[in-house]
């Protein structure tokens, strides 16, 4: 069942590849839409807000802003090094920078100058990586940051949030330039389902229980767009026996423990799913957490040590095993070892 | 600003000596750290707080004074010996440098000791701290969001070694305050000549440093860093600069005061051993023998 206190899309379930819901796919938006929208809204309400970007401000979707706000804007061009160190400058003397790039160079380069400058200092710095994961499509490898979460993830002092979709970005956004400390925002280049409303609440640290179940077998985690995979997955599993809940979760640090465990704890399998390497990012953290708080069997949807390549982010997708059958026969997977268990 | 008096000029010169003493003091005690960077700059760092930084130790965080940052963290020793003398710690403080729970960290870490404004230690990253900073305290006060009201905004003094100008994050961060015309940025670089692997000009040559600073648009000048009233007024004349962030080559002596780590690299990274503390301490209390002599 759709958890009627989140608000949600009521067509929650139409999926965007069906010519009858052709509609769907026209009202999609990029969760870097998302981040652009909140971007000028967190600005309007705190003018310390300032942005920084690396020579990309037309596909980070900095652009409105810069048209709105042209003092706070600061042109770095191609220096991610730079564009970190700075926005430590920045923040140490009072502003609340939001640093702009590819996941791929930023935290991808610039890592070492986020950890020192930003991270180890404490700055309110949001560090904003576009373009993530293989559905960046034809770019390639060297575009498709698949371990920026782990490298994120693994610093002390940083929250790291992967929005599900373009309005959840935009919340994200506006939260994360009133948190106090640094965050990690990650952003896709695709138009994705859009599944949250403007009702719909967003709390950093928060996962949120999009689809219960009566006698769930299953619980999937998912986050980032792949989210609407994981829910069209669990709704043909319904449709087939097998009740399955799936939680939305935005931030993967810090995780949110209670939900995460009571989820678990109910359903006694899990599945993660995320556009990552499964290394070190949602499925590496939920499976740190349950082994220590509540271990159940776990199968995991995401890339596997692996880099990606050129393609169509669908096929990337497919190709990748991120796919709605590679998520159903993740959890036939997960359930069977669980009888296995028993 | 008016030329240092002669009395003045001496004082500052005892007060150097006097921090020198203290580093190595505090290198004796933690067993391990830098020694000839922090000696090197000791001149600079006293003229920097006892001279040229508009600060208040009883007020680290004040909003309107003026910012250091330490890029080559290494050589922080100085920087916590002059801040001891200053009054923002008790002197005897320094002798925690380096040890467990200390807030003098073997390399600075700003959330432990008020002041420090940065963190640093990798190299090459404190002048984009600096000219971000720059910049930001530029935009503010243009916003009027200073206590001080008017465009006298604070400035950004960023002291650098010449062996990290290798990383490519520095000339990154001096093409941008180029070309941001940041003339409230002031960088100091520490030209010794030495770094781990031996002399700059052998392990990566920086040469002609002076022309690569210009063209990336600042005002450079060159000092002599253990002239106390030559680097003061060149701090004055950067004030007098606009439209350029102005950098101060200053050449220096690693281990400056102390004839057996005079030039040598390989002081770089170890401390004194008691024995040798012992004569280097002597040697600073009696001026390399002049003071003594002059007694005789």
């Amino acid at each position: 069942m759709i958890n009627p206190d989140l608000h949600l899309k009521e067509n929650i379930f139409d999926n965007p590849d069906q010519a009858a819901t052709a509609a769907v796919a026209k009202a999609m938006a990029s969760t870097r839409d998302g981040f652009g929208k909140g971007l000028i809204e967190a600005a309007v309400a705190d003018a310390r807000v300032v942005a920084l970007c690396a020579d990309l401000t037309e596909s980070t979707r900095v652009e409105g802003f810069k048209k709105r706000f042209p003092e706070r804007y600061i042109e770095v061009g191609v220096a991610e090094q730079n564009l970190a160190a700075l926005a430590s400058g920045f923040a140490a003397a009072g502003k609340i920078p939001f640093i702009t790039s590819y996941a791929a160079f930023n935290p991808g380069r610039n890592n070492e100058q986020i950890r020192t400058t930003i991270s180890l200092n404490r700055m309110p710095v949001k560090i904003c990586g576009m373009h993530a994961g293989v559905s960046v499509g034809p770019d390639g490898a060297t575009h498709q940051a698949l371990e920026d979460m782990a490298l994120m993830r693994i610093q002390p002092h940083m929250t790291v949030i992967s929005p599900c979709d373009a309005e959840e970005a935009r919340k994200a956004t506006l939260a994360a330039a009133q948190w106090d400390g640094p965050v990690y925002l990650r952003f896709g280049r695709e138009k994705t389902p859009l599944m949250t409303t403007a009702e719909t609440p967003f709390e950093i640290g928060k996962a949120q229980m999009f689809l219960s179940a009566e006698n769930p077998q299953a619980v999937i985690f998912a986050t980032g767009p792949l989210l609407h995979n994981a829910l069209l997955s669990a709704k043909q599993m319904g449709d087939e026996g097998m009740g399955v809940i799936v939680v939305n979760v935005a931030t993967i640090k810090p995780l949110d423990r209670d939900t995460i465990v009571a989820a678990a704890r109910e359903a006694e399998a899990v599945v993660t799913v995320e556009e990552h390497q499964i290394a070190g990012g949602l499925g590496g953290a939920i499976a740190e957490l349950l082994a220590q708080e509540y271990p159940v069997p776990i199968e995991f949807i995401g890339v596997r040590d692996q880099f990606g390549q050129s393609g169509e982010p669908k096929e990337l997708i497919e190709h990748y095993g991120m796919g709605v059958s590679h998520i159903k026969d993740a959890l036939r997977k997960v359930v069977g070892r669980k009888s296995a268990q028993v | 600003m008016q030329p240092l008096t002669d009395t003045e000029a001496y004082e500052l010169t005892a007060r150097a000596n006097a921090i020198r003493q203290t580093i190595i003091e505090m290198l004796l005690a933690a067993g391990s750290g830098h020694t000839a960077g922090p000696l090197g700059m000791a001149d600079i760092f006293t003229a920097l707080y006892f001279y040229v930084l508009k600060h208040d130790p009883q007020n680290p965080d004040w909003e309107d004074r003026d910012r250091l940052i330490l890029s080559n963290g290494h050589i922080v020793p100085v920087r916590y010996a002059a801040m001891a003398h200053a009054g923002y710690f008790p002197v005897e403080e320094c002798l925690t440098l380096r040890k467990f729970g200390s807030r003098l960290q073997g390399h600075p870490e700003r959330l432990r000791l008020p002041g420090l404004e940065t963190t640093s230690g990798p190299l090459g990253s404190g002048l984009s701290q600096a000219a971000g900073m720059a910049y930001a305290l530029g935009m503010s006060a243009r916003e009027g969001q200073t206590s001080s009201g008017g465009l006298t905004f604070p400035r950004v003094y960023c002291a650098m070694s010449d062996g990290e100008h290798d990383a490519g994050n520095i000339w990154e961060a001096a093409m941008w305050a180029g070309a941001n015309h940041l003339s409230n940025l002031t960088g100091i670089i520490d030209r010794n000549n030495i770094q781990i692997d031996g002399y700059t000009e052998s392990i990566m040559p920086l040469e002609p440093l002076r022309d690569k600073y210009e063209a990336f648009g600042w005002h450079v000048l060159e000092v002599d860093g253990h002239n106390i009233p030559q680097f003061i007024a060149a701090c004055d004349e950067a004030k007098a600069i606009y439209e350029k962030p102005t950098v101060i080559i200053a050449h220096t002596i690693p281990g400056k005061g102390i004839r057996e780590i005079e030039r040598d690299y390989r002081w770089h990274g170890k401390p004194p051993s008691k024995e040798e503390a012992q004569v280097f301490l002597n040697e600073l209390r009696t001026m390399q023998g002049k003071v003594a002599s002059e007694h005789q």
